[in-house]
């Protein structure tokens, strides 16, 4: 099986990354300064990471266990961590994050994404959202399966729950990655695993970065659950004024229901998040709060922050991909 | 003797079954949720009504900047 095509370098980290992919040898690099949530440095997250995944095209799949490409990807995600660490506010007191995630705020003027495109949004600017989304989309709840072995017990069975359904309950026609492929399809955009990385800026990829990076560390399993929870929380409201936001702009059923699928999957798997993964989770293993919400706290600030790149992007009547995507035929 | 069906009232929202599940509505339609578990909206003020879509969270008006 080949992957997707390896992604154009982006500076001197994510050309480490890429030249050892290349087959080339790993390079030693001096992470010093570099931007946490910078281009380059997250490009060089998603290469390494991608290796546990679908690999690339022209890339020796062994190279997921090359002790120096390791010792890169490491050094790397330190940076990436210790700036989360630094910008994310601590806490222990997750019923009050989870709380504060159940209140749906109303307004005429909300700042968001799914408020905007429902509010103003143009469909090229829909179908850059949707851009953005696939790199997590096209994999969806892969980087949380990871957490499967790291648990046990209660919390265990149900996140197997919500992964179940997140791969369509055993009928590979409902995957919710395949939904969102037809969608991108229906949509005119090419919905090829990795197609559009080189298009995404790096705050898009900091956000699965986040999720790849607790799923692949066992000791933050925690944040990884809090990741998952944060999304399994707080989707549904958006993905309904989605679906009013795409049938304002007439798009086809393909494309709606993806996220028509995920208002009430969501509504649901928020019950199953909260009842049968977070309370026996920290039943079990109570030094794992602090944990759930900085991964809660930390998806909530790159996802800030990937909202701010594309809100400000378009306000300034531009465009918030690094390239364009080709126009719909 | 079977188990009996695990239908879970939650104090804040929908009530959760164990699918798959049929519900019968007053006006004779029949919603179907092949899911492994199913919220079913107790508030009526779902929009997907029998099937809860978080209708029920509570609503806090926000002004331009407070996000």
């Amino acid at each position: 099986m080949t992957g997707p095509p390896i992604p154009a370098p982006r500076g001197p980290l994510s050309g480490a990354v890429v030249d050892a992919l290349r087959g080339g040898p790993v390079r030693d690099v001096d992470v010093t300064g570099a931007d946490p949530y910078g281009d380059d440095l997250q490009l060089a997250l998603h290469c390494c990471y991608e290796l546990h995944y679908r690999g690339f095209d022209g890339a020796d799949a062994d190279l997921e266990w090359d002790p120096d490409l390791l010792r890169l990807r490491v050094a790397v995600e330190r940076v990436f961590l210790a700036a989360l660490r630094a910008d994310v506010e601590p806490s222990d007191d997750v019923d009050a994050e989870i709380e504060a995630l159940l209140v749906e705020p109303v307004g005429p003027d909300l700042r968001g994404l799914s408020h905007h495109l429902l509010r103003d949004g143009t469909m090229e600017q829909l179908r850059e959202y949707v851009t953005h989304r696939s790199i997590y989309h096209l994999k969806e709840a892969d980087p949380q399966a990871w957490a499967i072995p790291r648990i046990g017990g209660a919390a265990k069975a149900g996140l197997v729950t919500v992964e179940h359904d997140e791969y369509g309950s055993g009928r590979p026609e409902r995957m919710h990655s395949l939904l969102f492929a037809e969608m991108m399809t229906e949509l005119g955009l090419d919905a090829g695993y990795g197609a559009h990385v080189d298009r995404v800026p790096g705050e898009t990829l900091a956000e699965v970065n986040l999720m790849s990076l607790c799923g692949l560390r066992r000791s933050l399993r925690g944040a990884s659950v809090g990741q998952f929870a944060m999304v399994e929380l707080t989707s549904s409201p958006g993905s309904e004024r989605l679906v009013r936001a795409m049938r304002g702009l007439g798009c086809g059923p393909a494309a709606i229901r993806f996220y028509d699928e995920h208002v009430e999957a969501d509504a649901v798997h928020e019950q199953v998040v909260r009842r049968d993964v977070l309370a026996p989770l920290l039943a079990a293993e109570p030094d794992l709060a602090a944990d759930v919400v900085f991964g809660i706290r930390a998806a909530l600030f790159l996802g800030e922050r990937m909202q701010e790149r594309l809100l400000g992007a378009w306000e300034r009547g531009g465009s918030s991909l690094r390239e364009p995507v080709p126009a719909a035929a | 003797m079977a188990d009996p069906t695990s239908v879970v009232l939650t104090d804040d929202g929908p009530a959760l079954v164990r699918g798959p599940v049929e519900l019968s509505l007053p006006d004779g339609r029949r919603v179907r949720s092949d899911r492994a578990v199913t919220a079913v909206c107790l508030c009526r003020r779902s929009k997907r009504y029998p099937i809860c879509d978080t209708s029920h969270r509570r609503k806090v008006r926000r002004t331009e900047g407070d996000e």
